[in-house]
């Protein structure tokens, strides 16, 4: 493939989860609001209250350090430089290396990290509260989050994204359940790396019951949002990856892709009007049970792929 | 003993003919009868009846016996006698006490916490200000402090609250109010006016607007001397009017319980219905929320052939569908999961605090004033509370739920009740002449539990002092116990679940 195709395909595929990001908060409103019996916003109202947001100065509290200031931009160019290692079925990222899955987590460990200090340099005790909550979850999630790597890693034997979904072609029959499995792990880590309901509820005014929210309280305007799009980029990112999963377990095709992405939205908005939160203690056992589901998915896959028999 | 017994459909009594004991005899028989658990500190509340002295009553309400029984001891004014504290051995007479404390400076020697109740202008302390309060303190490298408040983030009303954490757990919780204190007792002596006062004690609490102005008519009522027609519907009216307030309040509740937990749903559902019932009483009066609605002897809206059938076919639909919110509630894991077990407070603690309304029934604790002191039409209806044991945040839930079936059910009664065959329900009188140096009290149930008036005319027959006591005066203490030990983040829907008024306590 010579250099300019390359780079076409590459822009190309971000592109697509570029439009993913931009538009899976409107799939998520629509469906809650259908769901709700009302007519709800136009799909596109997040796109104008971040638009005016953008147009926003900021305002900074005298407590803050430039460690607050900074935060934004490395949180969103965290997430964004991450977003450019998730292919679109066999489409070529923009970046990618072998073992470059590594380099995806901590890209968001590190956009975590980031707006955690922020959270703390404020000195708001709502924030901190936030803060340690953020802290324990992104913790407790990440061992979920390398088990489905390391099980697509075992399936097609490559470490980068673009390898494990564009080189490998074709997957035996009984790695389908397992791939349908880590589709659903996927998008269960999506509702704690996102902070949707049952971990999280990014509508609520309820301080004290926030997580995500509460530690960008004190950000405004354009930072809010910068915050806000970084948000988006990470929900398409994992939505995307999960839509991946599953077109390699079914029928690749771009098009598809782009679909079961969207539908990632279409299920946090059912599962978000048709569920209550999860109370604040019963979170740690919610993720741990998604990293227990990561592991027996990847132990499953391990006895496939070594045709072992356990009698 | 030495009480002036009497009841919630009597006339006001003389104030001669109210006991007037020395304190130790009136300490001496009040703790006696708050040693009963049926009986409870309705009313505690000083007045200066000359320049030099107060005379202080107390109204005890027995619920077995419906009786209301009224004593009082006189205490000089500038006398700097320390008294024994009656809160000391029964904690439910802590916000009346601090009340007369702060307001005329009566020292109660052994009182568990002389915290200023609700920072009156007149106070006897002005030093004591709402920004120089001393909170409540806890020392420790692994505890942290949590203030919320007193601008509330979104659009209800102030109050400080501070937490004592250690992680995420809640070791003590401090309520802090008064921040919404605007003189409505003194604005009653304000004015003769008795529209004017009428609208004053509508506006005591927005969300209470029909509940407090029946127990202000009600009050007036028994003062003057000619009692109101009693072949008219309109005490009928005054409870369809308060228990489709009930119902209102106890729907919004639901949904905003539902909303704190993320659970669309029930919000949605919940909203739609409030919507409708508040419509219903729009479409009566012309004000969703009952203003206008109750007048002393007699209402602007008298209730036709053709308001029957439409409050009776609304209520209908409200409770069908409410009853389908109720049952899907009761089979969402998710939410069971959210509201059991959370926010307890056991029937001794309630007892113990003199807990009043859906919260002191949630936890076992029957009081409801519909049952143990009946008055108008509820003599006929016969009401039984509802009563749960459990004391959490579903149990609140769940009595809010049935208790909007019962009203839905009191309603369609009411209406059948009502006699057509009489003149309209007669206007309103604004012009009676109230007895002279006497005392009239009025008990209703509002949504919230009890509401109590009390009424003392002067000489010449004026309003010498009104008393007014939202059931929030009693409930704030039981939120306090209820999030003692449970996580931070449970303190909104314990909070919701209790939905306790800031204006009704800070008045």
């Amino acid at each position: 493939m010579d250099t300019l195709s390359y780079m076409v395909q590459a822009l190309f595929n971000t592109a697509v989860v570029v439009a993913v990001a931009l538009l899976l908060p409107g799939v998520i409103n629509r469906t809650r609001a259908i769901l709700a019996g009302r007519k709800g916003v136009t799909m596109y109202q997040h796109l104008n209250n971040v638009h005016l947001l953008l147009r926003k100065g900021a305002v900074y509290s005298s407590t803050t350090t430039f460690l607050f200031r900074a935060v934004p931009a490395v949180y969103l160019g965290a997430t964004l430089t991450a977003l450019l290692f998730v292919p679109v079925g066999n489409l070529r990222p923009l970046l990618s290396f072998e073992g470059d899955v590594v380099m995806f987590a901590y890209l968001f460990a590190l956009g975590r990290l980031a707006i955690v200090l922020a959270a703390m340099d404020t000195g708001s005790s709502f924030e901190g509260m936030g803060a340690s909550r953020e802290a324990l979850y992104g913790a407790l999630v990440e061992p979920a989050m390398f088990l489905v790597f390391a099980t697509l890693a075992l399936i097609t034997g490559y470490t980068s994204f673009a390898d494990i979904f564009g080189l490998c072609r074709g997957v035996e029959s009984q790695m389908i359940v397992v791939l349908l499995l880590v589709c659903y792990v996927v998008v269960r880590v999506i509702t704690v790396e996102a902070g949707r309901i049952p971990v999280d509820d990014p509508r609520t005014h309820l301080e004290l019951t926030m997580i995500h929210e509460v530690m960008v309280l004190d950000y405004c305007g354009i930072d809010l949002g910068m915050i806000q799009i970084a948000g988006w980029l990470k929900t398409a990112a994992f939505a995307v990856i999960a839509a991946d999963v599953m077109a390699y377990a079914l029928w690749y095709n771009i098009a598809l892709v782009l679909l079961a992405a969207l539908g990632v939205g279409v299920f946090i908005g059912i599962v978000e009007s048709l569920q209550a939160r999860n109370k604040l203690s019963r979170n740690t056992t919610y993720i741990l049970t998604i990293v227990a589901l990561a592991m027996v998915v990847f132990f499953v896959a391990y006895l496939l792929q070594h045709d072992i028999d356990i009698q | 003993m030495n009480w002036f017994i009497t009841d919630n459909s009597a006339p006001s009594a003389e104030l001669a003919r109210i006991p007037e004991l020395s304190y130790a005899e009136f300490y001496a028989q009040l703790c006696a009868e708050l040693e009963n658990p049926a009986c409870h500190l309705g009313e505690l509340f000083a007045m200066r009846e000359q320049e030099s002295r107060l005379r202080i009553f107390a109204l005890l309400l027995d619920d077995t016996t419906s009786q209301v029984k009224i004593c009082s001891y006189v205490y000089p004014y500038y006398c700097e006698d320390e008294l024994p504290s009656i809160a000391a051995r029964h904690p439910q007479a802590h916000p009346f006490e601090r009340e007369i404390s702060e307001l005329y400076g009566i020292r109660f020697s052994d009182s568990p916490w002389d915290k200023p109740l609700r920072y009156p202008a007149r106070r006897a302390v002005q030093g004591n200000t709402i920004d120089n309060y001393p909170f409540y303190k806890m020392e420790g490298e692994s505890l942290h402090e949590v203030n919320v408040g007193p601008i509330h983030a979104g659009i209800i009303e102030p109050g400080a609250f501070r937490f004592i954490c250690h992680g995420e757990k809640v070791l003590h919780l401090e309520i802090a109010l008064g921040f919404q204190h605007r003189g409505v007792e003194e604005e009653f002596l304000r004015t003769d006016n008795r529209l004017r006062q009428t609208l004053l004690a509508e506006s005591i609490a927005g969300d209470t607007a029909v509940a407090h102005a029946t127990a202000f008519a009600a009050a007036i009522e028994k003062l003057s001397d000619c009692p109101p027609d009693p072949h008219s519907n309109l005490d009928r009216e005054r409870a369809v009017a308060l228990e489709l307030e009930r119902m209102a309040m106890h729907i919004a509740d639901t949904g905003a319980l539902c909303m704190d937990i993320g659970y669309q749903l029930g919000q949605v559902a919940c909203e739609a219905l409030r919507t409708m019932t508040i419509n219903t009483t729009q479409i009566w009066c012309g004000n969703r929320f009952g203003k206008g609605l109750i007048r002393p002897f007699g209402s602007h809206y008298h209730i036709d052939q053709e308001m029957i059938r439409t409050i009776r076919s609304n209520v209908a639909e409200i409770k069908r569908r409410y009853n389908e919110v109720r049952e899907n509630l009761k089979d969402t894991p998710s939410v069971l999961a959210r509201f059991e077990q959370c926010g307890e407070v056991s029937l001794s603690q309630m007892t113990r605090i003199g807990g009043v309304g859906v919260a002191a029934k949630a936890s076992g604790l029957c009081r409801d004033v519909r049952w143990s002191h009946p008055w108008g039409e509820y003599l006929r209806i016969g009401h039984r509370p509802i009563v749960k044991r459990q004391g959490d945040i579903m149990a609140r839930l769940t009595t809010r739920c049935r208790e909007v079936l019962q009203s839905a059910e009191y309603i369609d009664d009411l209406l059948s009740a009502m006699t057509h065959d009489e003149r309209p329900t007669p206007a309103p009188r604004f012009d009676t002449r109230l007895a002279p140096l006497s005392l009239a009290f009025s008990l209703v149930e509002g949504w919230r539990g009890e509401i109590c008036h009390c009424a003392v005319t002067d000489r010449q027959g004026a309003l010498a002092c009104y008393k007014v006591k939202d059931p929030s005066m009693h409930n704030w203490l039981a939120l306090a116990l209820a999030v003692r030990g449970a996580g931070i983040s449970d303190f909104p829907i314990n909070n919701k679940s209790f939905n306790l008024s800031y204006c009704g306590h800070d008045l």
